[in-house]
Order: C-alpha cells, then structure tokens, then sequence
C-alpha cells in the first residue's frame, strides 16, 4: 500500500504543531520520521490514522483520500498503530488482548458466543512472532514497557496491515531488544510487502533500519533522504544540535 | 397573546435566577473540590424550612423576611462547614462515583432530619413584604417580587465575578480551579480554601431556598427534585462553568414557562396541552444541546477521557469450582418455599429480583465502566410498561415482554446521550434522565395514574401463590443474571471492556466503542426493565416511587457494597442490603437516616469500595509480611 500525506496541518489553539507536512511511504518501504521533542510527529502519527482531525491537508492510501476517517474504519483498511504512550486493556492478559483484536477483526459481536479456546493458535502465533510466547497469561497491567511495545505491535499485526505506524517502537527496550525488534519490523516490511513509518530517538536503529529518513523541526518536514544524505545533513545537525534535548543518543 | 409570552418569559427568568443560585453554590464547590455535592439539594431545602421558622422568630415583617433569609442562609453555610469537616475531608482522594454516593447519604440524613424537625406537611412560606403585589406589564398583572428576582440572577453573576477577579479569596479560588497541585504548591492553605468554599456554595444553596418560599412552599420533595433541576443545569451549561450555569438555566426555565404559557392549544382539530409536556421540553433541550455539544455549552471534554469510573481489574475465566457452588446456591433458593412462611418467602422474592436490578447495573458499570446515577428509570419503565400491559389484557409472559423491551428501548434513547460522556458527567446526565422519566410517570396521569400508580397488577391465577411467584420470579431474574454474565465472558463483553480500559486503542483496532457501549447500556436497561417487571407483579400495583432517584441509589449502593469487578459482586450486594433494609425499617421509621449514616461510614472506612479497599489492605500485608 502506498501511503501519503500532503500539506497536513495542525494547530493547537494558535499554536502550529503541525504546518505543512507531506511525504509518502510505498509499500514494504521502512521510512523513519525523526526530530526533537515536540517537533509534531505524534501529531503526524494521529492525523495519520484519524485519531486527529487535520486542519487542512489529505491522507491518502492507494491514492484514495481517506482524510477524516475514524481510527477504527482505517484498520478496516488496513492501518495498523502503536502508540508512544502505550495503549493496552490493562485487565486483560496479553492474550486476550491480541483475542481482542481478532474478535474485532473477524466483526465477532456476539453477546452468547463462547470465546474461551478461539484463536489460541493465531493467538500464539502472533506472540511468538514479537517474542512474547512465554507471556500471553500475563496481565498487561503487569507489564514492562518494552513489553507492552511489543504486545501493541502483535495486536497491529493481528490484522495483516498493509501499513504499520510505530510511534516510538523501541523505546524502553534494552540495545540488544530494540534491534531484534527492528529486524522483524523489517522481515514483516518485506514479507508482506508493508509500509512502515516509525518514530524514534534511538539513531542507531534509525539508521539501522530505515530505508529513508524524514527530519522533522517545528512541524515541518526540514530534510528529507537516505541514511547516509541525513548522516552528512548539515540542517539536520542544526536542528538536533539547537535543540537541549538529548535527541541523539 | 404577546403580553402572556412576555409574562411567561419573565417568570422563567424568575425561576431561572433561583435556580441558578443553587447551581452557583454547586459549581464554585465543584470548580475547588472536583466534588458534586448531591446534598446540595438538601441545603437548598433546610434553608427553606429555616426562612420558614426564622421568619415566625424574628416577628415578620421586612426584618423577618430579609433577615430571616440571610439567617437561614448563614446556618445552612455552618451546615455546610460541618459536613465538608466530617464527611468530605475524609474522601477527597476518593473516586468520584464515591464521593457522589457519600453525599447522597448526606441527602439520606438531612432528609429525614427534616422529617423529624418540621413534620411531613408542606410549610407555606412567608410573602416579602412590601413586594407582595403586582405590576401592570402590557394590562397583564406580574408579581412585583419576581421582577425582583429576575434582578437577582444577573446580580449574583456580577457578584461572584467580581469576588473571583477582585479579591484575593477569589484568585485562590481560581488558582485551584484550574490546578489544585500547583495552587498547594504556591502555598494556599487548601483545608482552609476548601472549607469556606463549601461554606460560601451552602450558603447559596440556603439562600436559593429561602428566597424561593414567596413562589413555592417548603416541601419535603424539594431536595431532589431541586438537585436533578441543578444537574440538569450543570450538564447543559457545562460542568464547571459560572455562566454556562446561568445561561443554561435561562434556557431551561423559560422553555418551561411558555410550555405552561401556551396551555392547550388545538392542532387540527386534537388538542394539545403543552403545559403537561414542560419535561419533556426541558428533555429536548438538553437533547439538542448534547446532540451538539456534548460536554454542555460553555463545557469541554475532560483531559482525560478514560472511562475510569470502574478499577480496571481482571475478569477471571469461568472456573469449574465457581460453577459448582452457583449450582449449589441455586438449589437452596428452588428448596426454599418448603422451608419459608409467607413473609420470609416475600422478602425473598424481593431479593431475587433486587439481585438482576443490580447485576443490570453492575454489568454497566462493571465491564462498562459507566455508572449510571438514574437506573431505576429503566426499572421503572419496564414496571409500568408491563403493568398497562397487564392492565389491557396481555397475558402475564407478554406483559414481561412489554417491559423487557420498553426499558430497552428507553435505555437507547438515553443511553445515546449518555455514553458521549463519562465519569460525574454522565453520572449526573443519567440522573436528569432519570428525574424527566419520574416526573413524566408522576404526571401523566391518564397512562400512570399519576401520583396514585397503578393497583391490581397480578400475575394470573396459577402464580397467585407466594411460593408459586417466588419460583418464577427465581427462575427469571436467575435467567438474566446468567444472561448478563453471559455477555461479560462473549465476545461482545470482551470489546466492551476493551472499550473501558483504552477507548483510543480499542478504535485503533476497529471497535466502534461508542457503538458497543450504547448496546451495552440498552441491554444493561432491558435487564433492569425485566426486574422491574417481576416487582410489579410481586407486588400488585406501582407508584411513581418505583422509578425515583432513591431507588436509582439503593441500586448503586448495591453494586459499590458487592464490589463492581465481578457479576458476583453486585448480586451479593443486593442480597445484603435488601436483608439489611428489611430488618431496620422494621426497627425504626428513619431507615433512611440509618442508611445514609451507613453510606457516610462506609465510604469513610472504604475509600476504595469495601473490596477494592480489602484488596489494598491485603496487599500491604503481603508486602510488609
Ligand atoms: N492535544 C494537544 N493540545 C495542545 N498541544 C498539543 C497537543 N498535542 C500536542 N501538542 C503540542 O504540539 C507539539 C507537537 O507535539 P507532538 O507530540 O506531535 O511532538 P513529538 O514530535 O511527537 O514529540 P516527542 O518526541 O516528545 O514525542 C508540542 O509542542 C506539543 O506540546
Ligand atoms: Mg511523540
């Protein structure tokens, strides 16, 4: 799926989070949006998948203007989502969180319908694939954060999504956790031909991983290319070196 | 026909200046102490009992009337200190749907201390004097002293602001308005703050009922009818807002006044009287306004939209052991008829169906994670649908039909409205609805019968038997607390809590949440319309009573004894409180002091629900040990 955006705009009383931005990512392409703190990627991210609606500008899949629908008619096409701040039912199991997700899928509304032993096999399938088999009678309440990252993903991949939006996929995960996790972001990318676009702060993954990078300040788009351009970028350099926040790590 | 337009409109300008008082004195307390006082309908009322003596003491006259109506206002305000001392400085980390409760065994306890004071008559209250004649506006007679109050809203409006931007109580006022931790941190002595905040919106409230005695007696009714016209204020004005209260019971009262200016009015040939349709007008209104905004006029939508009025704990599997012992709870209860007399076997009827009531509500608030402050509405509903069922000649099982899906259907029109909000919010909302719904049945008295109900209501012949309805009314109420637990453990129970614990990623992944909650709270209706349905029938007639607010709490107090985390709880819940009730209202008249005392002690000792609290406790042992 190809996924575009294009002059989205967005402004929180006056103040401009988000002021033109537009880009595409084409399927099984793995693009990261980087930049400091409060420069508006979150704020992308939600106009992205409809939990926010843009002041002005479109979100296109295939070509076709999606701008304004809701989060959930967008996973129906295929938007997959994690957030920065995770967003798990925290009195579920892992498990019955990502048999959440299938009964949703699968439009199971029933209110006699059974769900003990459904989806058990897609269920462990899903967690193996984000390595959290060993985890799926555990309480999401219970979980670290890193955890919790990779039960947000197994749930976004419950739905085979055709574009995958990782807001800050990595974060709380130890060096060696954040890269297996980036690998199969990557093998999924690839396999199943996804688009993925991802925050993150960790640069060792973002220029691990990502096949072109997107540099965001004051919420616009500054630089745009592949790793090495954004390596040697003098803007880039100014853009995180002027910032206090330690966005290079 | 102008002249009685202009009329109408200045009399509810008149009313709405009352009325807006009292929802000043809510919202200041509010706005510092993120606590809707449900009493405050009661202070509004003990300050009209006050003006009422202290008029008769301080002799009459101007004196009497004016300084008996600060008087009464000022020892309202001491009430007020009183109870922010004893009662709400325990609970203000408590969760709000407890804090509610708490001071609704505040509304239990003034209630029959007014009672035991001033007796169970209306008292008519003193004319001001001076003001006790009429104008001539456009050759119609108006009261003087409602042109006065008209006067009074918009005085009191300035009044406030002015005591808000002015003065220095009124910039710690709104510091801790808008952010209590950061006002605590500029060193503003928040006990004290938040004391003679109470102490200012009581004395509103007393001043509110004192003032209102020229145009309404002192009644013992007034307290909730008072506090449901309030919230109704409060939710379209939008919670928090001083002048979204005035305008909002601007609206309010004047859309009623021409609904009782207008009378009866013939449309092609029918006619119509609008002076009995004022509910459902002040309905509409609100309608429309949430329909279009639906955190009130001047309101917006809480930073944090969680629905977080239930902990979100685990809903554990079926477990075979718990299988077994329902099976053996159930045998005792089809075993009992041998072994109770008459009464035990009533009171036992009344537990059954007391138990579905609060498993409907606890499947609400429970998985749903809303609580609905008005749920004997629905209750209500399906006791009258099914008694004019009855009543027109449907058999028994057709006339439990006509409830179940009565109530159903009133839930989903209400419940549109109530799940676009959350929290006190729609505790409040659901409260109005339900108020609107016990007026409508208390005056609509060629279908309800009005204040007198509706009497022989009996389920035919073969059921007659005390032990015969009790077996029905068992197998019933045990079908819908099965049905209820069903949902929870289906799929749909999966999404809706999924809903509760994170709308944003139960959207995220595909779940119309709103959608699910509104089905979730039209069934949650219809169970509780099945339970009212069974009561009808047990008991043979039904008056207005059955579907008024304190039998909307009696169900929340229910659900919070049991515990809100499983079905279990709830029905436990009601088979205590419905024991309980029974034995201390054979022990004195004042069971509702008794009860709200016990409300009072037992939000005091459990802050976090009795289970919630017994959990806490048992986890810092652990720790500790
Ligand atoms: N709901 C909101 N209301 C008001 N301001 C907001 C809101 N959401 C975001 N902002 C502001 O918009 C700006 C962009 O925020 P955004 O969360 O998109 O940044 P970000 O790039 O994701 O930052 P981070 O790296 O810290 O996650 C910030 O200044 C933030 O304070
Ligand atoms: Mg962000």
């Amino acid at each position: 799926m190809t996924f575009a955006v294009d002059g989205l705009e967005k402004a929180f009383k006056g103040f401009k989070a988000v002021d033109g931005v537009s880009f595409s990512v084409a399927a099984g392409e793995l693009v990261a949006l980087i930049g400091p703190n409060g420069a508006g990627k979150t704020t992308t991210f939600n106009m992205a998948n409809g939990q926010l609606v843009a002041d002005r500008g479109r979100v296109l899949l295939d070509g076709r203007d999606v701008t304004g629908l809701p989060p959930r008619e967008l996973w129906r096409l295929g938007v997959g989502r994690t957030f920065q701040i995770t967003q798990t039912f925290t009195s579920m199991t892992v498990a019955e969180n990502i048999r959440v997700a299938l009964l949703s899928r699968d439009r199971a509304f029933g209110v006699l319908a059974t769900t003990a032993g459904r989806y058990d096999d897609e269920i462990s399938g899903l967690l193996s694939e984000v390595g959290m088999v060993a985890a799926g009678a555990q309480q999401c309440g219970a979980l670290s954060y890193g955890d919790l990252k990779r039960v947000e993903l197994a749930m976004a991949l419950a739905n085979a999504p055709r574009l995958l939006l990782m807001d800050e996929p990595t974060a709380g995960m130890a060096p060696r956790e954040r890269a297996q996790l980036m690998e199969l972001v990557t093998r999924t990318a690839q396999e199943r031909n996804t688009a993925v676009l991802f925050t993150e702060h960790d640069m060792t993954v973002v220029f691990g991983h990502a096949r072109r990078i997107l540099v965001m300040s004051r919420g616009k788009i500054v630089a745009e290319g592949a790793p090495e351009e954004i390596r040697t970028n003098r803007l880039v350099r100014e853009v995180y070196l002027g910032q206090t926040a330690p966005a290079v790590r | 026909m102008i002249s009685s337009f202009l009329i109408q409109t200045l009399n509810g300008l008149a009313s709405a200046s009352l009325l807006f008082l009292v929802a000043l004195g809510l919202t200041l307390i509010f706005g510092v102490t993120r606590i809707v006082n449900f009493a405050h309908g009661s202070l509004t009322m003990l300050g009209a009992y006050l003006g009422v003596t202290l008029y008769a003491s301080l002799g009459g006259g101007v004196l009497g009337f004016w300084g008996g109506a600060l008087l009464a206002a000022l020892c309202v305000a001491l009430v007020g200190v009183l109870i922010e001392l004893v009662v709400l400085r325990r609970i203000y980390a408590a969760p709000e749907l407890l804090q509610l409760i708490a001071t609704f065994g505040i509304v239990l306890i003034v209630k029959d201390a007014v009672l035991y004071l001033w007796g169970p008559e209306d008292l008519l209250g003193p004319r001001a004097p001076g003001l006790r004649g009429a104008v001539l506006l456009l050759g119609k007679p108006f009261p003087t002293y409602d042109l006065l109050l008209i006067v009074l809203g918009p005085v009191f409006l300035v009044l406030v602001w002015l005591l808000l931007t002015r003065t220095e109580f009124g910039t710690k006022v709104r510091a801790a308005t808008e952010d209590r931790d950061m006002a605590a941190a500029l060193g503003v002595n928040q006990a004290l703050l938040f004391t003679s905040v109470f102490a200012l919106g009581s004395f509103l409230a007393g001043l509110g009922g004192a003032l209102a005695l020229p145009r309404e007696p002192a009644n013992l009714s007034m307290d909730l009818s008072i506090i449901a016209d309030v919230f109704v204020v409060t939710v379209v004005g939008g919670l928090g807002s001083i002048p979204g209260a005035y305008v909002a019971a601007v609206i309010i009262c004047v859309v009623k006044a021409w609904c009782i200016g207008l009378g009866d009015v013939a449309f092609f040939g029918t006619t119509f009287s609008f002076s009995k349709l004022t509910l459902v007008a002040e309905f509409l209104v609100m309608a429309v306004v949430l329909i279009v905004r639906p955190w009130g006029l001047f309101g917006s939508e809480p930073a944090s939209t969680q629905a977080s009025t239930a902990p979100a704990l685990a809903v554990a599997p079926p477990a075979r052991s718990l299988l077994i012992a329902v099976m053996a709870v159930a045998a005792v209860l089809v075993l009992f008829p041998l072994m109770g007399d008459r009464y035990s076997l009533v009171l036992m009827t009344d537990v059954v169906i007391f138990a579905l009531f609060a498993a409907s509500l606890g499947l609400l608030m429970g998985a749903g994670g809303m609580a609905s402050f008005g749920h004997a509405a629905y209750f209500g509903a399906g006791a009258y649908a099914a008694a004019i069922a009855a009543k027109a000649g449907l058999p028994f099982v057709a006339a439990l039909a006509c409830g179940l899906v009565f109530a159903g259907l009133l839930a989903l029109l209400f419940g549109w409205f109530a799940v676009r909000l959350s929290g006190v919010s729609l505790a409040m909302l659901t409260l109005a609805f339900a108020q609107i719904a016990w007026a409508v049945a208390f005056q609509w008295d060629d279908i309800t019968g009005g204040s007198n109900g509706i009497v022989g209501v009996w389920p035919p012949a073969a059921l007659e038997a005390k032990a015969a309805y009790y077996l029905v009314a068992l197998l019933v109420a045990g079908a819908g607390i099965a049905f209820a637990w069903r949902i929870v453990h289906a799929p749909f129970g999966y999404l809706l809590r999924a809903a509760r614990d994170s709308r944003v990623r139960a959207e995220a992944v595909g779940i119309h949440t709103r959608r699910v909650q509104w089905v979730a709270f039209a069934m949650s209706g219809a169970l509780a319309g099945l339970a009212g349905t069974l009561f009808v029938f047990s008991k043979g007639s039904l008056s207005p009573d059955t579907l008024g607010i304190p039998r909307s709490v009696d169900a929340l107090v229910m659900v919070l004894l049991g515990g809100v985390e499983t079905l279990t709880g709830p029905v436990v819940g009601a088979v205590l409180f419905t024991l309980l009730q029974d034995w201390i209202s054979r022990a004195t008249t004042y069971w509702h002091a008794v009860l709200g005392v016990s409300v009072v002690a037992l939000t005091i000792l459990f802050p976090q629900g009795v289970v919630g609290t017994i959990r806490q406790r048992f986890a810092h042992r652990q720790v500790r040990g």
